[in-house]
């Protein structure tokens, strides 16, 4: 089986205006169909750049990417890629509902694929029935990224790429989110590939976490997540969760000045 | 009995409760409806006194009506010479309104190519600059020599005086994106006229309308100035000639209609804003 994303020697480098500065340096790793990856590190690390990468968004100085199957460009021209960023970004002039529906409206007149889930009950699916005729600006912060989540679920695609999209929020409605979006994978059987800075989040959500080391971003650590599929947040008490979660931070902490 | 008495306040408690509520609701509406009615008879007020102490003013000073009309005297000519003032609002409705179009359309036009090609931008955007910084009283005449004695002179005044701050905000407005809203549109596999059409062009309505309702007065005054330079017709003629002819309350009833017919056209944009900006624009909250 092919990998959905696999990354070989990624390296990126910025010109900036005397230096050129090196984002991310010889990063490696794949991830299996139907995985749930988190890119976990210290801010300047290079995970945002790292999703932007696998999303067709900046192109690699060196090394190859291959996204199911095949370049992330073609992937992304398949439409087999939803993004969610860190501001929901949605168009404030757009209710919720026309929101989750612009996919179909741009990149090509498209119809949702035979058995994919309406804009309607992609909305229900994240909570959000009911809410469909409201403004970003009526809706608070949490239901501003469930319409980003919705939109970026609409037309099924095989991957989700999602950076920090929960770093904004309040610690309660991040923990009620994260819960709701293992929910939402183990339902959509998408693959998750996850950008965050909480160690917490880090190792709750995914099965596997890539621990990112800054100054030049480049891979600190991997580690496959022991904890069973079925969990809720009381796990993040459990010994195992502590103790995952107590390596993943020595992995950061390694040669860190921050 | 102690006991009783104790149950029987339990039981009446919930109800005083929702009672004090009640009335405490109420008090707080009649308080609304006060303030209401006070922001709408406070600038009646205002506008009542400051007309009293005019007509009070040229009263007791007697001051002669070729320095400064009574209010009386100014009610009395705006009826009396309607007809005349209508005559001559409705070149200048015109050359306003026709400016308005042509400016705010030509705005709009090139802000979209400077968007598009940012070289002309950084060619061109010093010649408006530079033509901005002519005064209008400067421009009217070297457009009055260009283009004759008609309305076309007044016409591009004020289509001239519209322009910049149109083009100034409209550029803002289309380049001002969410970052993170272009790089879903990336994602999306949009094409540059979708982006253009879906996110800036929408995303630069609130600046527009901003713009625009600057351009609705400045509009009036440019075709008002224009008419001062040898024209006979239109609100800017009347004003220099009742000027001329020291018939202060013609000058002002002239006033008095220029300035409505601005108050109404920018009344008129700012209900096209309601109408068509009904969201709270991104970078307000």
């Amino acid at each position: 089986m092919t990998a959905a994303v696999d990354c070989r020697g990624v390296s990126v480098r910025f010109l900036s205006e005397r230096r050129s500065v090196t984002a991310l340096e010889d990063v490696s790793f794949e991830v299996a169909p139907g995985g749930f990856m988190s890119l976990l590190g210290p801010s300047g690390c290079g995970k945002s750049t790292l999703l932007r990468v696998v999303a067709d968004l900046i192109t690699p100085s060196e090394g190859s990417v291959s996204v199911l199957g095949t370049t992330p460009q073609e992937a992304r021209r398949a439409r087999a890629l939803g993004f969610v960023f860190q501001d929901a970004a949605l168009l404030p002039w757009r209710t919720a509902l026309q929101n989750v529906e612009l996919p179909l409206e741009v990149g090509g007149r498209r119809s949702l694929p035979q058995g994919a889930a309406s804009p309607r009950e992609l909305l229900k699916l994240v909570g959000l029935s009911g809410w469909e005729n409201s403004y970003p600006h009526e809706l608070s912060g949490g239901m501003r990224q469930r319409v980003a989540i919705a939109r970026a679920l609409l037309g099924g695609p095989r991957l989700l790429l999602m950076d920090e999209p929960f770093g904004a929020l309040d610690e309660i409605t991040r923990d009620r989110l994260n819960e709701e979006l293992r929910r939402i994978w183990m339902e959509t059987g998408a693959t998750i590939l996850f950008v965050t800075h909480s160690v917490y989040e880090a190792v709750y959500l995914a099965d596997r976490v890539l621990a990112l080391a800054a100054h030049p971003g480049r891979v600190a650590a991997m580690e496959t997540i022991g904890l069973p599929r079925d969990r809720d947040l009381s796990i993040r008490d459990t010994p195992e969760f502590v103790a995952i979660a107590a390596r993943m931070r020595a992995h950061l902490g390694h040669g860190a000045i921050h | 009995m102690t006991d009783l008495a104790t149950h029987a306040d339990i039981a009446a408690a919930p109800r005083a409760s929702a009672d004090r509520l009640r009335a405490e609701e109420e008090a707080f509406l009649a308080s609304q409806r006060r303030d209401r009615l006070r922001r709408r008879i406070l600038p009646a007020i205002g506008v009542a006194s400051f007309i009293l102490l005019w007509a009070a003013l040229v009263t007791v000073f007697k001051v002669p009506p070729y320095v400064a009309p009574s209010p009386q005297a100014v009610v009395a000519t705006l009826v009396a010479r309607f007809d005349v003032l209508m005559a001559n609002l409705l070149p200048t409705a015109i050359e306003a309104i026709s400016g308005f179009l042509l400016g705010n359309l030509a705005a709009i036009v090139i802000a979209t190519v400077f968007v598009h090609r940012k070289s002309l931008e950084q060619a061109f955007f010093p010649v408006v600059v530079l033509i901005n910084t002519i005064p209008v009283v400067a421009k009217a005449p070297i457009l009055v020599l260009l283009m004759g004695n008609g309305m076309e002179p007044k016409i591009a005044i004020a289509a001239l005086i519209c322009f910049f701050p149109t083009l100034v905000n409209m550029v803002r407005g289309l380049e001002s994106v969410n970052p993170q809203a272009l790089e879903l549109m990336r994602v999306l596999s949009a094409s540059n006229s979708e982006i253009f059409f879906k996110l800036r062009l929408m995303n630069a309505l609130p600046y527009l309308f901003s713009a625009l309702k600057i351009a609705a007065s400045t509009a009036v005054i440019g075709a008002i100035v224009a008419e001062w330079i040898g024209s006979t017709t239109g609100i800017g003629a009347l004003i220099i000639q009742s000027t001329y002819n020291f018939d202060s309350a013609m000058l002002y009833a002239t006033v008095i209609v220029g300035s409505t017919f601005s108050v109404l056209f920018f009344l008129a944009i700012t209900g096209l804003e309601r109408l068509f900006v009904r969201w709270r624009p991104a970078n307000a909250h």
